[in-house]
């Protein structure tokens, strides 16, 4: 593909040529989760019809068929993130699974009394809640970095808050509320200085920018497959090889076993070991899809694309004299969501208007709710980017919030 | 459901300048009722006298549809008895459901009709009986 040509791929999204009572969906909620090319869909259509079987099991062809193709897809993953082996990737069923094996398989081995856990005031509940009860459990503290008036973070926060006693940093390396991208790299250098292993949740950035473990260094990444593209159910756990061999089992059962006796039992390899019982093959494949998908068109022009995007929402966006934005509000170091108030209007009224007009935006907390505390907002409207939307979208999103004014009584 | 039904004048005044909004000076009983999933936060401060609801109004903040439908119902539970006031309450969780057969019923519901439809729009339902199922939570704490 020469130029980045956003009518040709729309034409691989069905949902997207729908009609929402009578008008041309526009939907800017792709933070929570993205539409399917028929690339993705026929992957899996293709799985069902040849293969179907249970892989490591059994040595028929259709079993043999299914773990090539589940292992292909995990070798897949292996090279989109440039892991080191396919023993690193593990596979779960979204970012939240992942970080709830992190938090049970090395938060309760490695943390002890008095310990501290470092994570972002911006965090999504899954990288908040698993940790309050490692903390809990083990009497550690949780500690969180907060954000400045330009809503980033400084590496004094960092400096400040991460200490000889942390044993944990687990960080988004981009917001789903504000679009903030955080310095990953410098993040996990001094993480490691200080002795504590560094998890980065790249739920919301995989999709949109080229991410490379072994250039940023983590210990661990986590993301979900449904918000690139894949189908949901299918989610990612990378860790470092070493680290994921002193880490106990998260899951038991069948597949994640080497011997069992009727008292005793020896684990299988890495990554088996992490991946108990029959796994989501279809997910696997369909994830596989969406990455030949991504790569085909090129994730550096998916970044620039919507990096334009982006420019012109917000350009667009604060014209509008009653919209407070929740974010950065140049493109150094964001992506592609906003997040904003509406002047007198609440998020939920906002998001039951411009849907009469066919437009799909978010309301409410984006589970974040101790970032909604810290920005002293009950609830904001996100609209969010993927690179099958266009301006033309994006002016239809402002011309119905204009609407939304004029429906709540505002003269204009 | 149409925009025409839900952002009435009616709902759009009980939502923007509502009499109700505020603190009693008397209050003795008071109620809170939150939506987490969606953020609505109501206060509801009830003077009750006996068996009688003397005087009531809320506090908070929300959508226009929760913070009306609170504002309505307040003007409608002034001087009721807790027992009139809780067969309101099903009164209008039944019209919501779409399970309220009886016109009569429904006439009683005065101003708070204006909700009728909501539940042609799932996502909005909880914001307009927030009110209602706090007011219930406070009679049944108070009885
Ligand atoms: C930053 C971030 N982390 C984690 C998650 C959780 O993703 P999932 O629900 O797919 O597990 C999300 C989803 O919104 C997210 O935005
Ligand atoms: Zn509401």
């Amino acid at each position: 593909m020469k130029s980045f040509d956003v009518d040709r791929i729309r034409e691989d999204f069905p949902t997207l040529s729908q009609l929402v009572r009578g008008k041309a969906l526009v939907y800017l909620d792709n933070a929570a989760t993205t539409h399917k090319p028929i690339q993705v869909i026929d992957s899996i259509r293709d799985y069902y019809n040849k293969s179907n079987a249970n892989p490591h099991r059994g040595a028929h062809h259709l079993g043999v068929l299914a773990t090539e193709m589940y292992e292909k897809a995990r070798d897949k993953v292996r090279e989109f993130i440039n892991a080191r082996s396919s023993k690193e990737v593990i596979f779960t069923k979204n970012a939240t699974e992942s970080l709830n094996l992190l938090a049970y398989s090395y938060g309760m081995k490695h943390v002890k009394k008095g310990d501290e856990i470092v994570i972002c005031i911006s965090e999504h509940h899954s990288n908040i809640v698993p940790w309050q009860k490692i903390a809990r459990l083990k009497d550690a503290e949780l500690k969180y970095l907060y954000l400045n008036d330009d809503y980033r973070l400084d590496m004094e926060e960092v400096y400040r808050k991460i200490t000889d006693r942390t044993k944990i940093v687990s960080i988004a390396q981009m917001s789903n509320v504000l679009g903030t991208v955080y310095p990953i790299k410098e993040i996990v250098k001094y993480g490691h200085s200080k002795g504590a292993i560094v998890i980065v949740d790249g739920a919301q950035s995989i999709p949109h920018m080229k991410v490379d473990v072994r250039d940023m260094d983590a210990d661990f990444l986590v993301f979900s497959g449904h918000k690139m593209l894949a189908p949901m159910g299918i989610g990612v756990l990378y860790g470092k090889e070493e680290i994921l061999e002193s880490m106990d089992p998260f899951l038991m059962g069948g597949d994640m076993i080497e011997y069992v006796e009727e008292q005793n039992t020896t684990f299988a390899e890495l990554p088996h070991r992490f991946e108990a019982g029959t796994p989501n093959v279809e997910g696997a494949v369909g994830l596989a899809a969406a990455i030949d998908y991504l790569n085909k068109i090129g994730l550096d022009k998916i970044n620039k694309y919507e990096e334009e995007l982006t420019a012109y929402a917000l350009e667009k966006l604060m014209g509008i004299p009653q919209v407070k934005i929740y974010g950065p509000k140049d493109l150094e170091d964001r992506g592609s969501v906003i997040s904003f108030e509406l002047e007198g209007c609440h998020p939920h009224d906002v998001s039951t208007i411009v849907d009469t007009y066919g437009v799909a935006l978010r309301a409410g907390h984006h589970c974040a709710q101790p970032l909604m505390k810290f920005l002293k907002a009950p609830a904001t409207s996100r609209v969010s980017f993927y690179f099958y939307n266009t301006k033309s979208e994006i002016d239809q999103l402002i011309d119905s919030l204009l609407k939304v004014r004029k429906w709540l009584g505002y003269g204009s | 459901m149409d925009l025409n039904q839900l952002y009435t004048e009616l709902i759009l005044e009980h939502s923007q300048n509502s009499e109700n909004k505020g603190h009693l000076d008397h209050a003795n009983c008071t109620e809170r009722g939150h939506n987490p999933s969606c953020g609505d936060d109501i206060t509801l401060e009830l003077v009750c006298r006996g068996d009688i609801i003397e005087d009531a109004s809320f506090t908070g903040s929300g959508c226009a549809i929760s913070q009306a439908s609170t504002s309505i119902m307040i003007d409608l539970i002034k001087g009721k008895s807790k027992e009139e006031a809780g067969e309101l309450v099903n009164t209008f969780l039944s019209m919501i459901k779409k399970e309220l057969n009886d016109y009569d019923k429904l006439e009683m519901l005065e101003d708070a009709v204006a909700f009728q439809n909501i539940g042609n729009m799932p996502a909005r339902v909880k914001c307009a009986t927030l009110a209602w199922h706090t007011l219930r939570e406070a009679i049944t704490k108070n009885q």
